[in-house]
């Protein structure tokens, strides 16, 4: 079966290659022949999603099939290993992660194919601009890391088994998230190019990939915070985001394609940011490609990463391609993308947007430079440093924060200008909602438990945590304000109660107030965050009924037993938690050996509240005293951090909903309309 | 009889006083050195995490690493003779954080830097937009050809959104 799915990826570069040449001589003439060429181009590029399928499909079979032969599967599979994780095993290496990013790409490519009839001119340019990015893998695949090598000499009888840590339910859906929303870009980049080189007239190309943009923005937001709570109930170190390259080079492209999404609307409604735009979006495809070579090169240390391997070359030379290709189509055309209006002022939402664009963009390049200035401290003193969560957190919470502020008050801005009237209209009383949470958060004693007794004064975090809460607060009320004004005005008009005019207005202009609900679920992840500084931890050994106190909670070790499964051997722990003599739960942590790796992975038991998370960890036994050693933390706060992922994700689905009809108030007595008024001005 | 602004001016004072009151009540006591120092060293067993965080089975480092981290706070050391002893013993890649010193201060610079730029340019962004608004040639309102209308209209709808 290998040599048909080596000969599937070959005959896939075959066809994307084919797409990509002759889709771009059909760019330049319309004469009949040439529109046949081009039709086969499309064709050729719907025929290598085929062929990359059946080769993905093919690698598959072999995992369930243990064919050892192929050195993959050898690496990344066994026997034993469970089903949905022999899925898995076509992203948990190198070589089957690129097939299945060149999969994915493919599968985008199909879907933007077969709709070309949305308008042919500019998908074709689109579809060329996706073939020579499908070629580049597809070499990559044939020449670089080839998923269908053999295992050399004798074929094994089992495999090495599969990374422990990628045995978690989450790990069979996370990658494919992710992946989804750094491949998506390319489709959006892809149709700013073609827009670009053929100098497409107006926005449309805009309106065309607004749904792409945030389909593939929401697969990415998932994919990150489904990497956040594998993390969290996996590796169990009791954090969900470490400020590791990879979770960093999985950021950098949300931060751009956040800032594009919101900058965007700036060119719809009023004509402006057009070569912004159109520069945040080639950005946001660069970092997705740069993300892929920060996390295969091994230029940057990693926990997360593949092996280090030569294919950072490749990415090199392809992102040069990428900035060479954009430049020059920029330096050539880009007097089309000229801005139709100008700002009037600077209290207005075109101004709110273009700060939340430099802010995002800031931390973007915070966070990339941060993580580059190991390998620039080694050029430059000889020595390599690390830049570790403490750097990240304390330079970039004060931006985040500040961006929070402008989620609070950039959608309250009128277009063009806002009156001061109007912003105190807006925001009064969701300012002095927001001071009085401030003020409840100080004033009550720390007894109460985070986030409450918050002393801003000790500690910088707690300020932070402080300033978070009330601007969380803000962002949330004035977005109920905004939903109960609108609901109001439609009430008034049509006699219908207040959550129905609400649901009518949500449902009238869904992107706005999908966006609102995003902002929402943005507002309730910034509330599980800022518990951070007040987590606590405590561990101990513990014998049979031996105890160990955090927080309000009293945690008796009351028996251990154990585990074994063909995969792995367990020890798990059976803890008692009590509150106030009270019982509250049982927790069940374990520690697994893999048979297979030989690599040992904790499996922490969580109690979950909104007010947070008892997290025990069953760290291992003691190799001096045998005696099983437990780590309890106290995380305060953190469901609401999944909690506003699940808000921002119903928000972007919502947000994707096409439009009502608008609402019109029927008049209630006959008015009488001069002739003269009424001629020439019709709705 | 106090006028409209000095009650105002006096009502933005009272809420100050008060919110500054509030953030000055109270103070907890020192939190624990050891967690504080641990929290600014990473493990060193390539595992990428904070030392104190550090919770792999069989770690050969973190255990040793926060013993003596222990040992040099009950020894009377101070923070920085601490850390500078770590980093003589398993290098600057100790540190979690760059120090604020030498070469290492550019990567705590480049983020205000960068706001700095970032906002400059926006400043300079606003002013060069607004400055081409004012000089902008303005246009008769009357006059307009209905497909002019119908421009203004739609971009009218776009801008209040209805």
């Amino acid at each position: 079966m290998s040599q048909i799915g080596s000969f599937l990826l070959l005959l896939a570069l075959a066809l994307s290659a084919y797409s990509f040449l002759f889709g771009a001589i059909a760019l330049f003439r319309r004469d009949t022949l040439f529109i046949l060429i081009g039709e086969t181009a499309r064709r050729a590029g719907i025929a290598s999603f085929v062929a990359v399928l059946l080769a993905g499909g093919i690698l598959v079979n072999a995992a369930f099939s243990n064919d050892f032969s192929i050195a993959y599967i050898f690496q990344h599979s066994n026997r034993d290993l469970p089903g949905p994780y022999k899925f898995a095993t076509l992203w948990s290496g190198q070589e089957g992660s690129l097939l299945f990013w060149a999969l994915l790409l493919s599968g985008y490519g199909f879907v933007l194919r077969i709709r070309h009839k949305t308008d042919e001119r500019l998908f074709a340019h689109a579809s060329v601009v996706i073939a020579a990015v499908q070629v580049f893998f597809f070499l990559l695949l044939n020449f670089a890391a080839r998923p269908f090598s053999l295992t050399q000499g004798q074929v094994p009888l089992d495999g090495a088994g599969l990374n422990p840590l990628l045995q978690y339910p989450e790990m069979v859906i996370h990658p494919p998230m992710l992946y989804l929303g750094y491949v998506g870009f390319t489709v959006p980049f892809a149709f700013a190019l073609g827009a670009l080189i053929m100098k497409y007239p107006g926005d449309k190309w805009i309106h065309i990939t607004r749904r792409w943009t945030m389909i593939t923005w929401g697969f990415l937001s998932c994919g990150i915070a489904l990497g956040a709570h594998w993390a969290y109930y996996v590796l169990g170190w009791g954090g969900y985001w470490g400020w590791d390259p990879v979770e960093i080079a999985s950021l950098l492209p949300w931060l751009t394609g956040t800032a594009f999404l919101h900058s965007v609307m700036m060119q719809e409604k009023r004509g402006m940011l057009k070569t912004w735009n159109m520069w945040l979006i080639f950005i946001t495809f660069g970092l997705c490609i740069f993300g892929t070579f920060l996390t295969r090169s091994g230029v940057v240390s990693s926990v997360h990463a593949f092996a280090q391997s030569s294919i950072g070359g490749w990415f090199v030379a392809f992102l040069t391609i990428i900035a060479a290709t954009c430049i020059f189509f920029y330096l050539f055309n880009h007097s089309y993308l000229r801005t139709e209006h100008r700002l009037e002022s600077l209290v207005s939402r075109e101004s709110s947007f273009l700060f939340n664009n430099v802010l995002f963009l800031l931390i973007c390049l915070v966070a990339l430079s941060g993580t580059l200035f190991p390998i620039l401290s080694e050029w430059i003193q000889g020595h390599k440093v690390t830049v570790g969560p403490p750097y990240f957190n304390s330079v970039t919470v004060p931006f985040a924060l500040l961006l929070l502020l402008l989620t609070a008050v950039g959608p309250l801005l009128a277009w063009r200008k806002t009156s001061l009237e109007s912003l105190k209209r807006n925001f009064l009383w969701s300012t002095v909602g927001s001071l009085c949470i401030g003020i409840i958060l100080i004033a009550t004693p720390a007894s109460w438990g985070p986030p409450f007794g918050l002393r801003p004064r000790d500690d910088l975090g707690y300020f932070y945590s402080l300033l978070a809460a009330m601007l969380a607060a803000l962002v949330i009320l004035t977005v109920f304000a905004e939903f109960l004004r609108g609901g109001r005005v439609i009430a008034r008009h049509t006699g219908n109660n207040l959550l129905t005019s609400i649901l009518q207005l949500g449902h009238r202009n869904t992107r706005r107030y999908g966006g609102y609900v995003v902002h929402i679920g943005v507002a309730l992840i910034f509330i599980g965050v800022l518990g951070t500084p007040m987590n606590r931890s405590a561990e101990k050994e513990m014998g049979y009924g031996d105890t160990v106190q955090i927080g309000p909670y009293t945690l008796t070790s009351r028996s251990y037993t154990q585990e074994e499964t063909p995969n792995y051997t367990g020890d798990k722990a059976i803890i008692d938690v009590t509150k106030n003599g009270q019982f509250v739960t049982t927790l069940y942590p374990e520690s697994r050996m893999f048979t297979a790796t030989q690599q040992p992975q904790h499996v922490p038991s969580v109690h979950s509240l909104l007010r947070g998370d008892l997290y025990v960890v069953f760290e291992g036994k003691n190799p001096e005293t045998g005696r099983p050693i437990i780590k309890a933390h106290l995380n305060p706060l953190v469901p609401w951090l999944w909690l506003g992922v699940l808000v921002m994700l119903l928000g972007t689905v919502l947000a994707l909903f096409p439009n009502a009809a608008p609402i019109r108030s029927v008049a209630t007595s006959r008015v009488r309309v001069p002739v003269h008024a009424s001629a020439g001005a019709g709705d | 009889m106090p006028t409209l602004a000095s009650s105002r001016a006096n009502r933005v004072r009272i809420l100050a006083v008060l919110c500054i009151g509030v953030f000055l009540l109270g103070a907890s006591d020192d939190s624990s050195r050891l967690d504080r120092l641990g929290h600014r060293m990473m493990c060193v067993c390539s595992c990428g995490q904070i030392l104190m965080e550090c919770n792999h089975v069989g770690c050969t480092y973190s255990d040793t690493m926060r013993h003596e981290l222990a040992s040099a706070i009950d020894g009377g050391k101070s923070d920085d003779a601490i850390l500078a002893e770590f980093i003589e013993k398993y290098g600057t890649t100790v540190l979690a954080a760059p120090t604020h010193s030498g070469f290492d201060r550019v990567a705590w610079l480049m983020p205000y830097l960068l706001f700095i730029v970032g906002v400059g340019g926006f400043v300079a962004v606003v002013q060069l937009w607004r400055k081409r608004q004012a000089t902008a040639p303005r246009v008769a309102a009357t006059g307009l050809s209905s497909d002019e209308l119908s421009r203004l209209r739609e971009q009218a709808r776009k801008e209040t959104e209805l």
